[in-house]
């Protein structure tokens, strides 16, 4: 029974951790992801004053500094209520951070002393996607308002099925957001580059290798016949987006945009005019023009 | 003996006549650390052949494990492939002894750091020491500051310049700082890692 997590069906309330890239680069994914679990009547309650988790560089450098700065999120967050994560790669830190503290007592101390709180090893840790997994196994066809038809789209991951070996019990969403775009009239395309990892900060400081990697990955979605790639990572989002060399690249889209799309959000000309490789001619052709709404 | 995925690119560690060791018990120390015993590591490779940046390495992950285990620390510690390992997990989930390479990866970038060690990718560090700073600054990184320090100091102010234009008029990159209020408790923690 030990995996069956009961707290994830009944709670329609979390406390929500967006992390820098959504609050900022992104705030088109934070705002599409807010408009689509409020449409799912789901409430999200924003980590007051929240910081950075430590990003992908903290760690490198200072492992404890890293393990702390995740601490203080997890300080923050109000007892009972679950903490929603929509970063992938602060979830990972958030959560070694949890575990370690928890197996260690002289981090635990730390933890006390620098945030003159008990550290509470239950606080429960969601990724955007177990909740998703919840949606999509109870349908939502009901709540769709604009159905997808005809969109081909690759499902993109990145690295973000792939865990650390402390959280490799954990449920493991392969396939998630092909089922849940599938739900939408969405077609999945298969193709070779779905978990091939984005370059993440070497598109700083390599951008060279990490064009070439970018490339691939758009080359092998227009092969496979994609109309565009979804991400659900905003630094795989900005990576795909920025180091793409190619005269014809495909769109990028947030998997959130699409299902705020989905359910009835009536922004997406807002959040569109932030992207870098512009969707809305993919929109305007292919979702808009069936609809008689104006959108 | 087994194949050699790409034999002319990387260093030959496994068959190299002349190791000397150096520093021993740096196994220890990294299971110290980060809790990863890399004895554990077998040399299947999957952790090599899953890496997407083997490209931009001297070692492969596994080899510089292999350095470890023969107490050939400088060596390791010298290496790109410490810095240009970003943690994606790809091989730590693949590894059938569950090893935790990037965690392993985390130490020996530190160890580098702390002894002084020549760093064969200093922008990488250069980079990661920048969002030190903004997250000190801030509580959160600011993306368009950690750009430009980044120019200044890798003295490179003219590649990407469109790349940031069109990420600025494009509101991705903002002028005015996201960042946390109540500086108590980061000050508390900040203050043990200056
Ligand atoms: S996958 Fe694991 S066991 Fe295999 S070579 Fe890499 S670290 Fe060693
Ligand atoms: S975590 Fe590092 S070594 Fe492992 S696959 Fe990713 S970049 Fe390569």
């Amino acid at each position: 029974m030990k995996n069956i997590d009961m707290t994830m069906t009944t709670t329609s309330k979390y406390s929500y951790f967006p992390g820098c890239s959504l609050a900022t680069t992104a705030k088109e994914n934070n705002a599409s992801l807010i408009g689509f679990f409020k449409r799912m009547g789901i409430e999200l309650d924003e980590l007051p004053d929240w910081n950075c988790c430590g990003s992908s560089s903290i760690h490198c450098i200072d492992t404890n500094l890293s393990i702390m700065l995740a601490a203080r999120n997890l300080a923050l967050a109000p007892a009972g209520m679950p903490l929603l994560v929509a970063c992938p790669n602060c979830l990972l830190r958030l959560k070694t951070a949890q575990l370690k503290i928890a197996e260690d007592k002289e981090l635990r101390a730390q933890y006390e002393q620098n945030l003159g709180r008990p550290f509470d090893p239950d606080l429960k840790i969601y990724h955007v996607f177990d909740l998703l997994d919840q949606i999509g196994r109870n349908g939502f066809a009901n709540r769709i308002i604009k159905r997808l038809d005809g969109l081909r789209v690759a499902a993109y991951y990145g690295c973000m099925l792939s865990r650390p070996p402390a959280l490799r019990h954990e449920k493991r969403h392969n396939l998630l957001m092909e089922n849940i775009l599938e739900q939408t009239g969405a077609q999945s395309v298969q193709w070779s580059n779905a978990s091939r990892c984005c370059g993440t900060f070497l598109s700083v400081v390599h951008p060279e290798l990490v064009t070439t990697m970018v490339n691939d990955i758009h080359l092998a979605a227009s092969a496979a016949g994609a109309d565009c790639i979804v991400t659900a990572c905003a630094m795989c989002h900005l990576n795909l987006e920025v180091r793409c060399a190619l005269p014809s690249p495909v769109p990028i889209l947030h998997f959130s945009e699409l299902l705020a799309l989905s359910v009835g959000d009536p922004k997406p000309d807002k959040w569109f005019s932030r992207h870098l490789i512009d969707p809305l001619p993919l929109f305007r052709s292919k979702i808009m023009k069936k609809d008689t709404r104006k959108v | 003996m087994i194949p050699n995925t790409k034999p002319n690119t990387y260093r030959e560690v496994i068959d190299c006549a002349d190791i000397k060791p150096t520093i021993p018990g740096a196994a220890e120390a990294i299971l110290k650390h980060s809790g990863v015993n890399i004895n554990l590591c077998l040399h299947c490779r999957c952790c090599a052949g899953g890496c997407p940046f083997t490209a931009a390495m001297d070692y492969l992950p596994n080899q510089v494990i292999r350095l470890i285990q023969f107490d050939l620390i400088e060596e390791a510690l010298q290496s790109k492939t410490i810095w240009t390992c970003v943690a994606c997990n790809t091989c730590s989930a693949q590894c059938p002894m569950a090893i935790d390479i990037p965690a392993a990866m985390d130490t020996l970038r530190q160890l580098a750091i702390q002894h002084n060690i020549p760093i064969a990718e200093p922008n990488i560090l250069a980079f990661h020491q920048l969002i030190k700073g903004s997250i000190e600054r801030y509580g959160r990184t600011h993306k368009a500051e950690i750009m430009l320090r980044y120019k200044l100091k890798t003295r490179d102010y003219f590649s990407d310049m469109l790349t940031g234009l069109r990420m600025f008029v494009n509101h991705k990159l903002e002028v005015i700082p996201s960042r946390v209020n109540d500086r108590t408790a980061l000050n508390n923690i900040l203050s043990a890692h200056r």
